[in-house]
């Protein structure tokens, strides 16, 4: 190689002028300039109408955000969310193993659910199981073909508002986390499965220790997506009268006519849900993203502490950290 | 079958001169005798679909033994290693460990396949090593290595931790071990691979091509310690291109093509007197050429 590599140019090239003295300055951006006043401006403007504009009844949605029968549906809203989350992923999970199984019954038996629950609307499914009654007087549990009973109710003592809420929304939220959780599960290496397995670890603890873990970090932004939106979807089962944030806040307008005010009273307590839920989701993809990035950023905290420590505290060893 | 006949004899006989010179020069003879880690592979036969891959392959190696498999692109090497771990079924022939049926059990005049929960129990008696690391990423160098100590051998994580560190200061990486495996290059990603095969205390050692995944300047690393591991006394069995290792590390040296061994025997054997022609045609198309830079 050093053989074929140009002659040293020393003493051929004109000398390199020695620039050590200059100052430098960085490239000026007056676009980026103007293009931040502009939206300044228009938020500032935004802000300013929402303060101003009489109409939006400040004063109303102040005196109903924190009211007794709000605040019960915003709890019902929350347990709503929370059961049918928790139970839609639970099942969602295993439907996405079997989906993944070698065996074709179950594979088939799981397309088909998803397939089910993907294509009616959750409206259709709401009402469907509130009025199960209707389709089937009793529901038993016992052996099939046979006259043993071991248990024998009637279909609508058993299924309340509440329940075929959440057996719908549930059922729903399985049919779509399944999918998601197949999909992380999917983009697991089959080199991780192989090599786990060539280290004679089991496979359920291939499952929870080795593709989870990594399969984790391609399901939780899906998963959020889908918890806030169930949190808004709840509103859906006003349909059966259930009063949870959204059927309340309904109740109330139709009798004081404040429309506007009461549904940006629901809609402030969906934004602080969402707000909470996605500080949630940065702290816990930050904890499964270990290893999946060479360092990890800051966290917002992090970075305020970094900041006070180097520019507001000590200032006399200011390279010390 | 006449052909495999003929070929295990000539394999028998390589290996009766390979005693011989060693008995003549003691440098390389192992240290402790080993007692464990014989490998015998019986007329194994595998198919995917139509294409035969592995037409009946008989192989044995000693304990302690260092086997090298060399061979063109697609000649089954990979394949036939990872038979040896019941990672690949095979469709006929049989493998055993010390005597011991892998995957298999007899029952009658049948071989009934064992249950997972056996087969894992046997894996960890034979390490395996891959071309692409396949180390877990979610986990550090050390958590790596201890993860299947325990996990499969249900052994205190005090205990793994200690051998853990030592095996990844055996492989020079002690000071590594809180690193990630994206934080760690190729090299030493490789090693860390190897201590956590190690970690299990196999019998027996399987590298597939460990270093054709890394840079030239990182392969020696990584064979180097290969090379401490292969005088250590666990046996070994390595596929691999690197030719001039194979000659340094190996005492039996293994031609494959198209899904058989076409022949094996000591280094010298193989690769400077070679008996048939597809061997003496292969290196001189793989060979020569390295070794003339
Ligand atoms: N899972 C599989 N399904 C179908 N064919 C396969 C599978 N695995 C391997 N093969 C085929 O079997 C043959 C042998 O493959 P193998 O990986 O053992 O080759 P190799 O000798 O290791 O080659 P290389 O040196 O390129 O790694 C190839 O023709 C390959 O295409
Ligand atoms: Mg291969």
């Amino acid at each position: 190689m050093s053989a074929i590599a140009p002659p040293a140019t020393a003493d051929t090239a004109p000398p390199t002028p020695d620039y050590s003295e200059y100052k430098l300055v960085p490239a000026r951006h007056p676009w980026r300039w103007v293009g931040t006043v502009l939206v300044a401006a228009g938020v500032a403007a935004i802000a300013w109408s929402l303060v101003t504009n009489p109409r939006w009844e400040w004063g109303v949605v102040a005196e109903w955000f924190t009211a007794q029968s709000v605040v019960n549906g915003l709890i019902e809203t929350l347990k709503l969310t929370a059961i049918s989350g928790v139970l839609g992923f639970v099942l969602g999970f295993i439907l996405a193993l079997m989906r993944l199984s070698a065996s074709p019954l179950l594979v088939s038996v799981s397309w088909t659910f998803s397939w089910i629950f993907r294509s009616t609307p959750l409206l259709v499914q709401l009402l469907l199981w509130y009025n199960l009654g209707y389709l089937y007087e009793k529901i038993s549990l016992g052996i099939p073909f046979t006259d043993v009973r071991f248990f024998e109710a009637q279909t609508t003592t058993l299924i309340s508002q509440f329940a075929a809420a959440v057996l719908g929304l549930t059922l729903n939220q399985a049919a779509y986390s399944a999918e998601i959780i197949r999909g992380g599960i999917l983009s697991v290496d089959q080199g991780q499965l192989e090599a786990a397995s060539a280290l004679g670890i089991p496979a359920w603890k291939r499952s929870t220790r080795i593709v989870l873990p990594q399969a984790m970090r391609a399901i939780l932004p899906n998963a959020f997506n889908e918890i806030i939106g169930l949190v808004k979807g709840t509103s859906i089962v006003y349909v059966l009268a259930y009063s949870e944030l959204f059927y309340t806040v309904q109740v109330i307008y139709n009798r004081t006519q404040q429309v506007l005010p009461l549904l940006l009273v629901a809609t402030l307590w969906y934004v602080v849900i969402t707000s909470v839920l996605s500080v949630f989701q940065y702290y816990i993809e930050r904890h499964f993203s270990k290893g999946a990035l060479r360092t990890l950023p800051l966290t917002p905290l992090q970075k305020a502490r970094k900041f006070f420590a180097t520019h507001v505290a000590a200032s006399p060893t200011k390279d010390a950290r | 079958m006449s052909i495999i006949a003929a070929r295990k004899e000539s394999t028998t006989t390589a290996q009766a001169d390979a005693e011989n010179q060693t008995a003549a020069s003691v440098t390389s003879t192992p240290v402790a005798p080993a007692t464990r880690g014989q490998v015998d592979i019986s007329n194994v036969r595998k198919s995917f679909g139509v294409t035969e891959v592995l037409k009946g392959v008989s192989l044995s190696v000693q304990p302690g033994g260092v086997a090298v498999i060399v061979g063109p692109s697609g000649s089954g090497k990979s394949t036939l290693l990872r038979t040896i771990n019941h990672l690949e079924k095979v469709d006929g022939g049989y493998i055993t460990i010390d005597g011991e049926l892998v995957g298999y059990e007899v029952r009658g005049n049948k071989l009934h396949e064992l249950r997972e929960k056996d087969i894992l129990k046997q894996r960890t008696h034979i390490g395996m090593v891959f071309q692409s690391f396949n180390l877990f990423p979610h986990l550090t160098a050390l958590e790596n290595v201890i993860e299947a100590p325990i996990v499969a051998q249900k052994r205190s994580k005090a205990e793994a931790r200690k051998r853990g560190l030592e095996l990844l200061d055996r492989v020079g990486l002690k000071d590594r071990a809180d690193a990630y495996p994206r934080q760690l290059s190729g090299g030493q990603q490789q090693r860390v691979a190897i201590a956590r095969a190690l970690a299990l205390d196999p019998k027996i050692l399987l590298f597939d091509e460990p270093t054709s995944a890394l840079d030239p300047e990182l392969v020696n690393e990584v064979l180097d310690v290969i090379r401490e591991l292969a005088k250590s006394g666990t046996t070994l069995i390595i596929v691999t291109h690197e030719m001039g290792f194979a000659r340094d590390v190996a005492d039996t040296v293994v031609f494959m093509d198209q899904g058989q061994i076409v022949e094996a025997g000591t280094p010298q054997d193989i690769f400077a007197n070679p008996r048939e022609e597809r061997t003496r045609s292969f290196f001189s198309k793989v060979i020569e050429p390295a070794f003339n830079i």
